[in-house]
């Protein structure tokens, strides 16, 4: 369908490799494992781009980056517009360019992906990104003040976006985050290693100067509901960001002994309150001998790897499915092979031991195989019968996803939630039940990913624009 | 930044600090918590709200210095600042008029319980106070106390005041002189709440406890707070921290509660070992 019409150009098969950290030493520090991109090897990298006419590769993309255009540009080493291009539609370049999951997204559609290895769009979105950050970002147009007033609750990535959108258009923002620090997942779940925190205060930094109040330390539904933020409050809108924090667990005996962490507990330790530096911080973690990670997601792969790093000698990662149904990443597993983290596939836990002081001692498991495929195609796993065994393990952690967390929805008065917690708002706008309310991100979808978060920050922005502007002039 | 207006020892070891956070004030009831931080590379400490004053826009807290962060927190003055204010998180406590009810306040937990008694007089209840401490020296708030409730009972571990006794002496003599109790209230360390949930066990005399499970953010959304009660798990934080005593499995909680003790102790003596002792060298909440 594509490629017939393109000019003739030499087709280089291979992506240029990334530059990373050696796996044994990056295996002990939590410094980020893929170094970027020299300037030589972007610009040799984005003049494989064959520059198709109908840009297959954007309909890939959640914010539909002109991919392209901007590739294009980085190929004649004019950093500075490709950043401009990218940032026409995607709000936090440096942060997609690193955690965007490219192999199910933009990269999956380019052309050249069909016969050979894709373009490196993301490696290549990375270094302008990092160009740019590197110089201090271009300050941006800020329309004339409105005079209306936007709560944020939530400082994730759909949270951050939208609040930077509707800054840029003359509205007075102030952000609610219930945590310390603003960034939301950004901070307290994806490790330093995989993106630096420096990258992701330089956005909210950059979001403090379109004029955006943070506050942190914030909780909505406690210090005041979003009623109470519309009425008397002074806001005329709130978009409610509050991603999917509350964890899951297993429900399987045994699973509130000492040494069993959910992950996100797991991860918060080290990466929000930095544990990793205990004690030159007073967060303190215990990663004992052998762990075992629950689920096969990005999730378990951050725990794995940040389980290594926190020294323990073996960290396993536990699938109740086979290698081809991980969903996680495919870098981000090829990291954690490289590293040495282990995998036990169809395989799932059954209870948690522990000793009389309830630490664990070990994991009973079941053998599972793969059935027939179930409603979302995947083959399903069926335990096998008489198949237990015992792991050694003494500290699991479980990644076997988030929910909605229920303190906005349970504190606002009519705002439909579906059967499972997640706030009902329309794909395209954003809006819910609640007139002059709006969601997105995690809390709306479920977990999904940092784009689609992103994506739905910006779209709801743009409704609460021409909602905000048909409300008319502030009397 | 939260400045601390107003400090107070009560107690050797015992402080208490009354912050300016106009927001957290204006929400705060009996039975929530506030979590704090003292310095960037600081934890998340929880603390249970003893009062709140919302004309002035401030909340008092009373803590215990067991650890680092008490120890340093202990070192701070009115005009200091806390880094971190976060709250009033947990549920707050259920006040109606349920009758006649026992509050007991074991230690520090007897300023916790100071503005539960309170609400619960003013909605019409007859309230009986008992609060304990291990001598007289470490007891506080009796003055309070005693305005909160109808009467007061007192007992101190080593007889240098009031009852030679435990809590749960004086409890048992309030079950058996009153047959018509409706409710009793414990806070305090772990043993004696488990203490007073087993004896109130034996007399069907429903009893709330107020849980310290270790935390992380304080709002449902690590798991670290964990508790099993009745047989189901709940995060302390958002379903709590008020559970019924006798559903609390209080074994699995002792256990959870010392997790990281061979760290906190590290942490503790380096701490002590670098400012000599008590210095002032994280005032003003930064390092
Ligand atoms: C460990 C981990 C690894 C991941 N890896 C990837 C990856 O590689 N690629 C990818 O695309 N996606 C990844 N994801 C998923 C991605 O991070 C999420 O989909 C995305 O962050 C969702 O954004 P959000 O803005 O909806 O919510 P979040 O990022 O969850 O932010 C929500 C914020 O709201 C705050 N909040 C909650 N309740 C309140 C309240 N009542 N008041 C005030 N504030 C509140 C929270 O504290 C939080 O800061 C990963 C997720 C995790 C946990
Ligand atoms: C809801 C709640 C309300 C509380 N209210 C009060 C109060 O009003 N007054 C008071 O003196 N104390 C209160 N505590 C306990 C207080 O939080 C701990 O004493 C404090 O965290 C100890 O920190 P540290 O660094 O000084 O001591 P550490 O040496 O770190 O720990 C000493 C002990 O405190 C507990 N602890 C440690 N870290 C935490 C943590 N992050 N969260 C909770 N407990 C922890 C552990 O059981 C530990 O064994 C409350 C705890 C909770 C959960
Ligand atoms: S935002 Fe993500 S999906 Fe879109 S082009 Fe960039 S890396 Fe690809
Ligand atoms: S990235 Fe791939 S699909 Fe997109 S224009 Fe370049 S070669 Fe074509
Ligand atoms: S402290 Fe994290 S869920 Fe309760």
């Amino acid at each position: 369908m594509t490629g017939e019409k393109q000019p003739k150009k030499t087709i280089i098969t291979k992506k240029n490799p990334m530059p990373a950290q050696d796996p044994q030493r990056r295996s002990k520090n939590f410094e980020e494992v893929a170094l970027g991109y020299p300037e030589d090897t972007v610009i040799a990298e984005a003049k494989r781009c064959l520059d198709c006419k109908n840009a297959p590769c954007r309909q890939g993309c959640p914010v539909d980056v002109d991919i392209p255009a901007f590739i294009r540009l980085a190929a004649e080493g004019d950093f500075g517009g490709a950043i401009q291009k990218i940032k026409e539609t995607n709000a936090m370049p440096a942060i997609c360019g690193r955690v965007c999951p490219q192999e199910s997204q933009c990269e999956k559609f380019c052309t050249l992906g069909k016969k050979h290895e894709p373009v490196a769009i993301g490696r290549i979105e990375r270094y302008c990104a990092d160009w740019e950050l590197a110089r201090g970002t271009f300050p941006q147009r800020v329309a004339p003040p409105t005079g209306r007033k936007v709560a944020v609750v939530g400082s994730g990535p759909a949270g951050l976006t939208c609040a930077a959108d509707l800054a840029k258009a003359g509205h007075r923002v102030t952000v609610f985050e219930a945590l310390h620090v603003a960034g939301g997942v950004l901070m307290y779940g994806i490790p330093e290693f995989r993106l630096p925190k420096r990258v992701v205060h330089a956005e909210v930094e950059n979001l403090k100067k379109l004029g955006v109040g943070i506050e942190v330390n914030a909780v909505v539904g406690k210090f005041a509901t979003v009623d109470e933020l519309l009425n008397g409050g002074g806001f005329d809108a709130v978009f409610i960001g509050t991603g999917a924090g509350l964890p899951y667990f297993m429900k399987i005996p045994g699973e509130n002994a000492c040494g069993v962490y959910s992950a996100n507990e797991f991860l918060t330790r080290t990466n929000l309150m930095k544990a990793y530096r205990f004690p030159g911080s007073d967060t303190p973690i215990r990663v004992g001998r052998k762990v075992a990670v629950l689920g096969g997601g990005n999730v378990a792969m951050d725990s794995a790897r940040t389980a290594l790093r926190l020294g323990t000698e073996e960290s396993w990662i536990v699938y109740r499915r086979s290698v081809h149904e991980l969903p996680a990443r495919r870098e981000e597993v090829e990291h954690a092979v490289e590293e040495g983290v282990k995998f036990a596939f169809l395989t799932s836990p059954t209870r948690i031991i522990h000793d009389d002081n309830y630490w664990v001692t070990g994991m009973e498991c079941l053998r599972y195989e793969l059935g027939e495929p179930d409603a979302s195609g995947r083959r399903s796993p069926v335990p096998i019968p008489g198949t237990e065994f015992v792991m050694d393990v003494d500290t699991v952690v479980v990644a076997i996803g988030q929910g909605p967390n229920p303190l906005v929805p349970r504190t606002t008065s009519g705002l439909e939630v579906n059967r499972k917690g997640n706030i009902v708002a329309d794909p395209a706008t954003g809006a819910t039940s609640k007139p002059g309310v709006y969601a997105g991100g995690d809390i709306v979808t479920g977990a999904a990913t940092v784009i689609l978060a992103m994506g739905a920050g910006r779209a709801a922005a743009k409704a609460m624009h021409s909602y905000l502007t048909q409300k008319g002039p502030v009397q | 930044m939260y400045r601390i207006v107003n400090k107070e020892v009560l107690a050797p070891d015992i402080s208490l600090i009354e912050i300016k956070a106009p927001l957290v004030a204006g929400k705060a009831k009996a039975g929530q918590f506030v979590i704090l931080r003292l310095w960037e590379g600081g934890e998340r400490i929880p603390l249970t709200i003893a009062d709140f004053d919302r004309e002035r826009g401030t909340i008092t807290c009373v803590f215990q210095e067991v650890g680092k962060t008490t120890r340093q927190l202990g070192t701070l003055e009115a005009g200091d600042k806390l880094k971190d204010f976060a709250g009033p998180l947990g549920l707050p406590s259920r006040i109606q008029n349920f009758g006649s009810v026992v509050c007991i306040g074991g230690g520090v937990g007897v300023a916790p319980v100071y503005p539960i008694a309170r609400a619960l007089k003013d909605a019409g209840n007859e309230v009986t106070g008992i609060v304990g401490a291990r001598n007289r020296e470490l007891l506080f708030w009796e003055d309070r106390m005693r305005a909160a409730c109808n009467r007061l009972l007192v007992a101190t571990d080593d007889g240098s005041y009031g009852l030679h006794g435990f809590v749960t002496d004086l409890l048992r003599e309030v079950i058996g002189e009153k047959k018509e109790l409706d409710l009793c209230i414990a806070i305090g360390p772990l043993p004696m709440m488990r203490a007073v949930s087993s004896l109130t066990r034996e007399y069907g005399l429903k009893t709330v406890v107020s849980l310290n499970s270790i935390m992380v953010d304080g709002t449902g959304m690590c798991g670290c707070c964990r508790v099993t009660v009745g047989g189901e798990t709940k995060f302390t934080c958002v379903d709590g921290p008020e559970f019924d005593g006798h559903l609390v499995d209080f074994e699995e909680m002792a256990r959870r509660s010392v997790i990281y003790k061979p760290m906190e102790q590290l942490a503790l003596e380096l701490y002590l070992g670098e400012t000599g002792h008590r210095c002032s060298c994280v005032r003003g909440g930064e390092k």
